[in-house]
């Protein structure tokens, strides 16, 4: 281990309502991969914007490099060699890749942009990191998994000498995670600190070398990754034992309750056959861009459906929209919470209501507030949402919990078949298995639950039967119980072999 | 990694903003034959030099809007600077004030407006809408008071019939070359803000904020200048605008530059800017002047009411805007579909 290149003491951060930080400690080496654990709102991202310039500090000392620093601007941070990777992707997705990596830097020569010297730089760094990337390509025309590492790509761009990565990792393909490790390490060997967040713990293993947990903005401890196991860092970010991590409950399979034919909906999905029963949890697993969530919208009726037949209870349906679907108690807890699954300006009241504003109003469309509010207390009880009330902005609630409102949503209508697009992405421990729980609870009365999950030891854990999916295709279905990880990674690469040809001919 | 050989037509259009702005250039080609047609004057040198002159205020303010559009806010007090700086250079030359001195005066006025509304916007983070609203009626309340609320005397009075010739012939009789000066004038404004959009950093900065205004902000770009900056572009822009219509009058009209916000996002609308900010070339913007002032020209040379120009106009600006959603929605589910 190198010396200490970053030390902050004493950090207190406030913001209104909330103390975000309270004096805390926090250390980094030259060489080491830090990781930095806690759940959602123990105030990881919030220390990290603070020593990266986004944020500044209410109290507290802060040494780069041995030099004491007061309020860093993001300009300054970049400029002392501290580089941030942000959470949600932070990129303009109509200028290029190389106008995005020198964003702010940019290079000039008498005042006119050198577009060539960038794009020429840009391309070197992606080389140099093996990211098959035209540094002239728009950004928002490349995949989500290929827009993450033209973040990296930025950050690296900038000879950072201490590099923050807040959850990488959330939209790679495992062969992206493969890459993103081995340019870890190679970062490492070079002498960089690298504080690497993520709620991913399985994936610690490989790079990291400490750990540092805090929990509700608090500084819990901080020790060498191989002195400790995952159920002592799991009980520290917790503050409490986590028993189960995956309650699985038994299933009675019931009647088929819904079954999807032949359904194709452009590329993403082609010949879809499933079927659900009562009383099961199925598990859609794959890698990013298996065509899951593509599915679950086409039956949502989000997207058009080019052919296919669904049988509710072995009558035929047909949904056009989202309404039909909804009406024959169909519905979907999407995979973005903020861009789909919740209206954050509105109240929690006002956000559960919105699909079920024909059970609260009267013919002539005017709301029943005393309706509105019973479904709404219901909902906030049934569900455990943590809010002063149900008054309060959907945003400013934890991802746990919007989570939560966003499934409570569909919980006030009779619905019959309920499907989950990524659930517990980016929401703690704790928060999970409620959301479990939630689940193992909606199976128990005899609703056909289908939940899309790119971790596969929840699909595991959780599921009652598993399909999986690649490149827009079903290619398996396991029953969960014997599944295992290899059989599933499998048959979620199986593409089909034109894809492969069509690769090879792109080189 | 050898990059793959693309031929020089489909670099060309992958230009962001570049398929719009062809697309622009080509219904302006129809839309000036098809009236051709109709009145075969449309293709006399008169009018030709007459439609280059008349676009050259939709250019201008096309231009000065463009900016804004593009870092996703929008400037509706425009017009309302363009009646000020008319008002205030009429007022000043009509009094006697020198050419230079008056214009130079209207323009550190005009400057202002656009750093209050860079200020307002940028700094103090108002709705757009709602800021340049205000300072829009601001501005056309001083248009009105600079001269007690009347119109101008003719500036040849102040300033001597000789010197007013001399600004009217440069901003609005005058030819070189064959061609208005206006035409120049707005072709010289083009080109200056041409180039700082498209090949300079503060250029770059203005698509990134209307792309993604955090994301610029954690790269270290100063959004309230930027935004102050793109606010300056148009109030610039607007004065230049008020002086050719002073120039055009011969004396300053409190009335002058009335709607001329909406002619700017007109412009720049049908020629691929997008309202919604990170897109959008000047190229477009040119275009789109172009395509306006040739309905209203073609319009006018068929007999057709003004009522009914500004119906035709109203669904080409929706029509224009209809057709990009579609394009690119089409392209979008091709690349799906891919």
């Amino acid at each position: 281990m190198g010396d200490i290149i970053v030390s902050m003491e004493h950090i207190c951060k406030s913001f209104p309502g909330v103390k975000a930080l309270d004096d805390v400690h926090f250390e980094l080496r030259s060489g080491e991969v830090m990781a930095l654990l806690g759940e959602n709102g123990a105030g990881k991202s919030t220390l990290m914007k603070i020593l990266s310039g986004v944020y500044t500090r209410d109290s507290g000392e802060m040494e780069i490099f041995g030099v004491p620093h007061g309020d860093l601007s993001p300009k300054q941070a970049q400029e002392l060699g501290v580089a941030i990777i942000h959470q949600e992707l932070n990129m303009c997705r109509h200028l290029s890749v190389a106008q995005n990596m020198f964003l702010g830097r940019e290079k000039v020569k008498m005042a006119v942009l050198s577009n060539r010297e960038m794009e020429a730089e840009a391309r070197r760094i992606l080389n140099e990191l093996r990211i098959d990337i035209d540094p002239r390509q728009v950004v928002g025309e490349l995949p989500v998994s290929k827009q993450q590492m033209v973040e990296i790509a930025k950050a690296l761009s900038t000879d950072a000498k201490v590099l923050i990565m807040d959850e990488p990792t959330s939209s790679l393909t495992s062969r992206e995670i493969d890459d993103l490790f081995r340019i870890i390490r190679e970062l490492k060997a070079k002498g960089c600190g690298i504080v690497y967040i993520s709620h991913r713990l399985e994936e610690l293993q490989y790079i990291v070398d400490r750990v540092t947990i805090m929990r509700d903005g608090q500084h819990v401890t901080d020790v060498n990754f191989a002195d400790t196991t995952m159920d002592e860092i799991i009980s520290n970010m917790v503050g409490r034992e986590i028993k189960e991590k995956f309650p699985r409950t038994e299933s009675h399979r019931g009647e088929c309750v819904f079954e999807v034919q032949n359904l194709n909906a452009g590329r993403m999905v082609r010949d879809i056959n499933f079927k659900l029963y009562e009383g099961e949890i199925v598990g859609f697993a794959g890698l990013m861009g298996a065509g899951r969530t593509e599915t679950t919208r086409a039956i949502f009726g989000v997207d058009p459906k080019e052919s296919g037949t669904i049988l509710l209870e072995g009558k035929e349906i047909k949904i056009r929209n989202v309404n039909d679907a909804i009406k024959a108690g169909i519905v979907l807890a999407p995979e973005d919470r903020k861009k789909d699954g919740l209206c954050t300006k509105l109240s929690i009241r006002q956000n559960i209501a919105l699909p079920n504003l024909d059970l609260v109003c009267n013919k002539l469309g005017v709301i029943n507030h005393g309706k509105e509010n019973e479904i709404c207390d219901k909902a906030v009880e049934d569900l455990m949402i943590k809010t002063p009330s149900v008054d309060v902005d959907a945003a400013t609630l934890s991802g746990g919990n919007q989570q939560k409102v966003v499934v409570a949503k569909w919980l006030a209508r009779d619905s019959k078949v309920v499907m989950f697009d990524e659930p517990t992405r980016g929401i703690d421990i704790a928060a999970k298995v409620e959301i479990y729980h939630l689940m193992n609870k909606l199976k128990a009365q005899g609703i056909a639950v289908m939940f899309v999950s790119s971790e596969m030891s929840e699909v595991m854990g959780i599921a009652d039967r598993i399909i999986v999916m690649c490149d827009g295709r079903i290619t398996g279905e396991l029953v969960a119980q014997e599944a295992t990880q290899e059989q599933i990674l499998t048959l979620a690469t199986r593409f089909e072999n034109k894809v492969t040809a069509a690769a090879n001919e792109e080189e | 990694m050898e990059n793959k050989r693309v031929s020089p037509v489909r670099r060309f259009f992958a230009i962001r903003g570049m398929a719009s702005a062809m697309i622009a250039f080509a219904a302006l080609i129809v839309i000036y034959v098809a009236f051709g047609f109709k009145a075969p004057n449309m293709f006399s040198k008169a009018n030709i030099l007459n439609l280059l002159r008349s676009m050259s205020k939709y250019l201008i303010i096309g231009v000065g809007q463009s900016y804004l559009l593009i870092t996703g806010n929008i400037d509706l007090s425009i017009g309302a600077v363009v009646a000020m700086s008319a008002m205030i250079s009429a007022t000043l030359m009509s009094t006697g004030t020198g050419i230079l001195l008056s214009a130079l005066i209207a323009l550190v006025c005009c400057l202002i407006v656009g750093v209050i509304n860079g200020f307002l916007v940028g700094k103090c983070k108002l709705p757009p809408f709602i800021a340049t609203l205000g300072t829009m009626f601001v501005a056309r309340g001083i248009g009105y008071m600079v001269n007690g609320n009347r119109n101008t005397n003719a500036i040849s009075s102040g300033i001597g019939k000789e010197a007013a010739d001399g600004f009217q012939n440069f901003f609005y009789y005058g030819k070189t070359l064959g061609v208005y000066n206006t035409f120049l004038v707005a072709v010289v404004i083009f080109i200056v803000f041409f180039f700082l959009l498209s090949k300079t950093r503060t250029g770059r900065h203005i698509y990134a904020i209307g792309s993604n205004v955090d994301a610029a902000k954690l790269s270290g770009v100063n959004v309230f200048l930027t935004t102050t900056k793109a606010y300056m572009v148009s109030a610039f822009c607007a004065f230049a605008v008020g002086l050719i219509l002073c120039a055009q009058a011969g004396m300053g009209n409190m009335e002058a530059g009335n709607m001329y916000e909406m002619y700017g996002v007109a412009a720049g609308v049908i020629g691929g800017v997008s309202p919604l900010g990170g897109t959008g070339l000047l190229l477009g913007t040119f275009a789109g002047a172009a395509v306006w002032q040739t309905l209203e020209n073609g319009l006018n040379m068929i007999g057709a009411q003004v009522g009914l120009q500004r119906i035709v106009i109203g669904v080409i600006v929706v029509f224009s805007v209809l057709l990009d959603v579609v394009v690119r929605n089409g392209a979008l589910a091709k690349r799906r579909n891919k």
